[in-house]
């Protein structure tokens, strides 16, 4: 995990965090609405690796917790644990493909939407699945997965795949 | 001569990889990033328990209240360069809905006209008498409160949390449990307070109760949300035998009991009665309320901050942040 890498994934997920908040939550559709923070986690967790993708989405949690003043640690969780996961996946699989991780972003989208409501449910909230589903995380899921590409692209660009992340290898013949 | 050429090869899966840098580099990776995970994850799980377990005045709060005073001025920033473009998708979102509301206000518009002139002979006559009698009647909110005006810099982050942040805090004047309102009706309550933003927890939050009548048949009851997470609300507690028919109004009841007070100021209209019923089985009538005020749409709120020497007592039931 080098040091630019991590101060760049910092100033971009905070940044992403004020946006989310002040612009993109006013851009519902129903009750859902893109979340950018979480398409960024899983798109440098998918470039970098479990180990950065938890921490970049530690921290993301922890912004989006304080600047909006929710339960300090609930995003945090979600939002590591995405992170790992996706981590562990783009390992699995391979960080070269051209094709936006659309696989990653529907299954974060909704693992954190289940794990959310499972924290709040558990903390005392909660809301019908039916509006769950068909209200929340349909158009989030549908959101997040249009905005996906173009944001796995800026993440591309931002943080360019390693040698050995690109899967390629070099043989004498 | 043999020439010596150099093939890149794509690889399918990491596994050929792994073998070409070997093993145990691999491993020491993945037990690094599942170690780094593990802290974090119980650091998370243990930012929760303090956080829930503490007062409003504890570390974490405050830490918190720091982080959002460092990070409010870049959200006020984010909402002014947004208005526009927010604006512009409200705008769009609008049109969808605007051709049935069109006809709903048209024909709305043609009893309100009506209605203007009776309401404005009603509203001098009602001036006159009021002064005539001398009426005082409880709190009386005009003369207790003072309004500040500012913007919703952030909305509820999720259907769990009904709740928003806005840009004045206890530099404004501003103090927790003070109501929050819209000219259309009320909004909630502040729950939290920083030197340049507050929390407000709007009346559609599972945890607000809002003590309510029926200005037409003056039923009491409790306002609180609804069973579903839409913006309908319920007036729960009101007697079987009270009357409240579909199209009544409700507003706040601004309780006085000896020297405590509601923290709501009497009068302030909630939304309108759009069902009533009533089983065997219950003990209270249900009854659905819309409120007036659009929680979708909400750009600019004032809150009714006391005015020197107005006491109120903090009894209503409010949400209590664990």
């Amino acid at each position: 995990m080098s040091g630019i890498d991590a101060l760049k994934a910092g100033v971009l997920l905070l940044v992403a965090a004020v946006v989310q908040i002040s612009l993109i939550s006013y851009l519902r559709v129903a009750d859902g609405y893109p979340d950018v923070v979480l398409v960024l986690v899983v798109s440098i967790a998918l470039l970098r690796g479990p180990l950065f993708g938890a921490c970049a989405g530690f921290w993301a949690g922890l912004v989006l917790d304080v600047a909006s003043f929710q339960t300090l640690g609930l995003t945090s969780l979600l939002l590591t644990l995405t992170g790992y996961w996706c981590g562990r996946f783009g390992d699995a699989t391979t960080r070269s493909s051209a094709h936006p991780p659309l696989i990653a972003v529907a299954l974060a989208t909704i693992a954190v939407a289940l794990g959310s409501s499972l924290l709040h449910f558990m903390l005392g909230s909660s809301v019908p699945a039916s509006e769950l589903f068909g209200r929340v995380l349909l158009p989030t899921l549908a959101l997040n997965l249009l905005v996906a590409y173009p944001l796995y692209r800026l993440c591309r660009r931002l943080f360019p795949p390693t040698q050995r992340a690109r899967g390629e290898v070099s043989v004498a013949v | 001569m043999p020439r010596e050429r150099t093939a890149r090869l794509p690889l399918l899966s990491s596994s050929s990889a792994r073998r070409a840098e070997g093993a145990p580099s691999q491993e020491r990776r993945a037990f690094k990033a599942r170690a780094v995970a593990l802290v974090l994850v119980l650091l998370s799980l243990a930012l929760i328990t303090i956080y829930l377990r503490e007062s409003n005045g504890g570390v974490l709060h405050g830490a918190q209240r720091i982080g959002l005073s460092v990070v409010s001025p870049f959200e006020v920033a984010g909402e002014r360069i947004a208005r526009p473009f927010r604006d512009g998708w409200g705008y769009v979102s609008d049109l969808f809905g605007a051709k049935h509301e069109n006809a709903k206000l048209r024909a709305e518009l043609e009893k309100v006209r009506a209605q203007a002139i009776q309401n404005l002979t009603a509203a001098q006559d009602n001036k006159q008498l009021r002064k005539q009698l001398r009426f005082i009647d409880g709190p009386r909110f005009p003369d207790n409160y003072q309004g500040v005006s500012t913007r919703v810099i952030a909305r509820p982050p999720n259907v769990y949390n009904q709740e928003i942040l806005i840009a004045a805090g206890s530099g404004a004047g501003v103090q927790v449990n003070d109501p929050v309102v819209t000219p259309e009706g009320l909004v909630g309550i502040v729950t939290a307070v920083t030197s340049g933003a507050s929390q407000v927890t709007l009346v559609t939050d599972q945890e607000s109760a809002v003590s309510a009548l029926d200005v037409e048949t003056s039923a009491a009851g409790i306002v609180r949300a609804g069973p579903s997470a839409s913006s309908d609300l319920v007036l729960d507690r009101v007697s079987k035998d009270a009357r409240v028919v579909e199209g009544d109004k409700v507003v706040t009841a601004g309780w006085t009991s000896g020297a405590l007070e509601s923290l709501y100021p009497r009068g302030i209209p909630i939304g309108v009665v759009t069902g009533v019923g009533q089983q065997d089985v219950d003990l209270y009538k249900r009854i659905q309320v819309t409120p007036l005020v659009n929680f979708d749409s909400l750009d600019d709120v004032i809150v009714l901050v006391p005015t020197p020497g107005a006491g109120k007592a903090k009894q209503e039931k409010t949400k209590q942040k664990p």
